[in-house]
């Protein structure tokens, strides 16, 4: 083994298997060990759509500093098995510096592999394997690459330990068997990563997925009641909350379907519990008329999506970032609402509690656009900062009630916020509408109340002071990359690459998609010639919205495709680079 | 069951009606409803700003602006879910929720099914007239098949919807058929479905005199269910099955355990998730 390695800032591991070669537990127990060493980084899978089994690759990243994307390429490519490995080849992008393990006896090698031009170092896994009781090919994969990373014996030891305690001593000792068989069969190769950290600090660093970090926001925010409809890839969040807020007093219903989650949370928050649903685009599809109710009957409601392919049931297990028109432009009639998008797995917290905090504030509905990669993957992360929200919702005050008996629910007021009359407050009776209404909340078709409160409604919005949170404006120069949800880890990767090649970059990760801010955007912008708008869809949504919103200076273009391919840094860097030659 | 305190100053039904005009039309039998509604309310000493109504879209969903109680008037369909996350976020208020045949049984058909199945503390009353009113006189799920509208020229040909079967079998704990002709006896129905722990459903027989004028005659068809209610699946299910759609009264009353409501609204409550994400 190598002992005067440098360690590099970033290694990229897939681990690809057939159903139940165990490729997601070998890539769990590597990305626990590995962030438990000092690593941060993201673990990410990709998996067909069986229920169970299938086909599916673990990704792991592990990078010296925090990182939210994937690299380019994947240093090790280790395939436990070759079957159906074409399904996700293209989301595996392998160079000629690549190391492709595998079976010595595992057959040919598939040519979408073969021609990528990467070294090929056939082990004998299964011969090995056959030599002991119990032999798991996939320990013998996790011995290989802690080999590869130098993983010290006893922080693995450790992390296997404690995924398969349950299951017995002799299970264990099973396990570390075959993962001291993989060690051997790579002893011959150089180590590709040290595991050389100064010891994190207790409670520093987390291990979290964005689905997590969007509950903890959420609750951090207030949210006290959530109506729920399971959906891949949101259900993750509906369920870590279900445990955690009968902890803070509050609840979690199962319901029928999305028409119901969404009423249900409406229902909730009249009642003045902060409430919110989560889904994905087939359901944000069907809450859109009752988002248009939250905002026409002003009832704050907070709805996370998070995104996968679509149009229709499109890719339910991968990442796209296409429902921004339906969530910017789905709701009938005039409705100012919130849009808002966490940038990262960590900023899934912070965005979602700020979300919380403004469709409270602001008395509307908030639709967070999280999506399938972050919400899925688990990253390695400093703790994230502790903030908090001052303000909250606006409520008729339950001792005062309304002496004179004329409490106006909807009155015009400076700011377009009016106090709201929680049940049970005393005099504060009034009946929460989606008809048009007068200031007093009775059904009005005149055109004077229909254009008083359509106004109120958007004056909230406008007048609003979100102060920094809109957006991430990072560095300086004249060329920006503006970009938003995910896809902001790749894009800061490659604003820092070319930085480092002497080419000032800004980037800009919008947080709020809505009500769009040209002004703080426009000084976000001063001296920029160049745009480079980068987004996760076909059809370039992103970049459509910024031209029909923003004034942008100089020249403007735009780097966007489809999923489930993530769009990666190197091609960020390349962009920018053609384009300024 | 309701939790709520009664108000020190006795109520009478006209202190649960606010000022608001209705929209219906002269002779609507939703008229009676409110009124039976606001005598329940009001023989329970129920506190105004302890209810909530809540309904979805037609004419009969109009009612909760009618009353001096907290309302919502929501998108159409919805009411139950509505009411629902209402109910579980706030446990201690009472929560009546109301509207049509075609809200809750075409359109809201599966959060009816649902919510009998959840069978949550909530009074669902539903005014009956077999039409669909607020657009102009179309089959709704109760139609008769052979009743001839614009839309469906002969009628639908469709066997109707029996929302009292329906719900019985769904796993409504509390179930009864009402006039809207008869106020007095209505309101006492409505009183007890309030006070009956679990979901309780009044379907009421509200003539729609514009576009049903037929429904006139349901005056003297409408009779007091010849038995008593009971708390037999079996025998419910036999006698609504049976029933020709006349028989008023409460016709059952289950024994199922109400929905549990757990929302506890001391929600200040610190706690540190965060621990269990550190490495």
């Amino acid at each position: 083994m190598a002992t005067t390695l440098n360690n590099p800032r970033s290694v990229s591991i897939a681990v690809a298997g057939s159903g139940g070669a165990g490729a997601l537990t070998v890539g769990n127990l590597l990305f626990a060990t590995a962030a438990r060493v000092g690593w941060f980084g993201t673990f990410t899978r990709t998996l067909g759509p069986q229920i169970r089994g299938g086909e599916s690759a673990a990704m792991v990243r592990l990078t010296t500093e925090p990182s939210s994307c994937p690299d380019d390429f994947f240093k090790v490519f280790l395939a436990i098995d070759w079957k159906n490995i074409e399904r996700f080849a293209s989301e595996i992008p392998l160079s000629e510096d690549s190391w492709i393990i595998c079976d010595s006896d595992g057959g040919d090698i598939p040519e979408i592999i073969a021609q990528t031009g990467a070294r090929i170092i056939p082990l004998p896994i299964s011969e090995a394997i056959a030599t002991v009781k119990n032999g798991r090919t996939n320990m013998v994969a996790l011995g290989i690459l802690a080999a590869l990373l130098s993983l010290p014996d006893d922080s693995l030891a450790n992390t296997i330990e404690k995924k398969f305690a349950k299951k017995g001593a002799d299970a264990v000792a099973d396990c570390w068997q075959a993962v001291e068989i993989g060690r051997a069969l790579a002893a011959h190769l150089p180590a590709i990563a040290k595991a050389e950290f100064p010891q994190p600090v207790q409670g520093e660093r987390l291990v979290i997925s964005g689905n997590e970090a969007t509950g903890l926001g959420a609750l951090k925010g207030g949210i006290r009641f959530v109506a729920a409809y399971p959906i891949t890839p949101a259900t993750e969040v509906l369920e870590w909350m279900s445990l955690a807020l009968p902890k803070l007093g509050g609840s979690l219903i199962q319901v029928e379907d999305e028409l119901a989650s969404i009423n249900a949370a409406i229902g909730g928050s009249f009642g003045g519990i902060p409430s919110m649903t989560a889904t994905s685009g087939p359901g944000l599809a069907l809450m859109t008329e009752s988002l248009g109710l939250a905002v026409a009957a002003e009832v704050p409601v907070v709805v996370v999506d998070v995104m996968r392919g679509g149009p229709s049931t499109g890719l339910p297990t991968k990442s796209e970032q296409s429902d921004l028109n339906i969530a910017t432009y789905g709701l009938h009639g005039d409705a100012p609402h919130l849009v808002l998008a966490p940038t990262s797995v960590d900023d899934c917290l912070l965005t979602t509690q700020w979300s919380v905090h403004l469709a409270e504030s602001l008395q509307t509905a908030a639709i967070v656009l999280s999506d399938q990669f972050m919400g899925q993957a688990k990253a390695a992360i400093r703790r994230p900062a502790d903030i908090d929200f001052a303000t909250q919702r606006l409520v008729l005050d339950h001792d005062q009630g309304n002496p004179d008996g004329k409490y106006e629910r909807y009155a015009i007021t400076d700011s377009g916020v009016s106090p709201m009359a929680i049940p049970g407050t005393p005099r504060g009776q009034y009946t929460a509408d989606g008809l048009e209404h007068s200031p007093s909340g009775t059904p009005s078709t005149r055109n004077e109340h229909h254009a008083e409160q359509m106004d109120k409604r958007l004056r909230k919005l406008t007048c609003f002071d979100y102060g920094q949170y809109w957006a991430s404006v990072e560095g300086d120069g004249d060329i920006a990359i503006i970009t938003w949800g995910s896809t902001t880890g790749a894009a800061r990767e490659a604003a820092q690459r070319l930085r480092q090649q002497g080419i000032d970059v800004r980037l800009i990760a919008v947080r709020l998609i809505l009500p769009a801010q040209p002004e703080k955007m426009a000084q976000a912008l001063q001296g920029v010639e160049k745009v480079l708008v980068v987004e996760q869809t076909h059809s370039g949504q992103y970049f459509k919205f910024l031209k029909a919103h923003y004034e942008l200076p100089g020249a403007i273009t735009s780097l966007h495709r489809a999923g489930p391919i993530t769009i990666r840094p190197g091609e960020i860097v390349n962009r920018i680079k053609t384009w300024i030659e | 069951m309701n939790t709520s305190i009664a108000c020190p100053a006795a109520l009478e039904a006209a202190d649960y009606k606010s000022d608001l005009k209705p929209v219906w039309c002269a002779g609507c039998g939703d008229y009676s409803v409110l009124l039976a509604l606001t005598k329940a309310l009001a023989s329970l000493s129920l506190r105004p700003e302890d209810v909530a109504v809540v309904s979805g879209i037609g004419c009969s969903s109009r009612l909760p602006a009618y009353t001096a109680t907290y309302g919502f008037h929501g998108v159409h369909g919805r009411a139950l879910p509505t009411a629902t996350g209402l109910k579980t976020a706030r446990p201690e208020l009472t929560v009546i929720c109301t509207g049509g045949d075609g809200d809750g049984f075409s359109i809201g058909g599966n959060h009816f099914v649902h919510a009998c199945r959840r069978n949550i503390d909530i009074t669902y009353i539903v005014m009956d007239n077999q039409v669909y009113g607020m657009t102009k006189g179309q089959a709704s799920p109760t139609t008769d098949p052979l009743w001839d509208s614009a839309l469906t020229p002969g009628g639908t040909g469709v066997s109707p919807f029996y929302p009292l079967v329906i719900a019985l079998a769904s796993g409504a704990n509390f179930l009864a058929r009402t006039f809207a002709g008869d106020p007095k006896g209505t309101a006492t129905i409505i009183e007890e479905a309030i006070s009956y722990p679990g979901f309780s459903f009044v379907q009421i027989l509200s003539p729609c005199v514009t576009y049903r004028p037929d429904q006139k005659e349901w005056r003297h068809k409408v009779r007091k269910a010849p038995v008593e209610a009971t708390s037999e699946l079996g025998k419910a299910a036999k006698r609504l099955m049976l029933d020709d759609g006349f028989n008023t009264g409460i016709l059952y009353k289950g024994r199922r355990e109400a929905f549990k409501l757990t929302q506890n609204n001391g929600m200040k409550v610190e706690h540190d998730f965060i621990s269990q994400f550190e490495i």
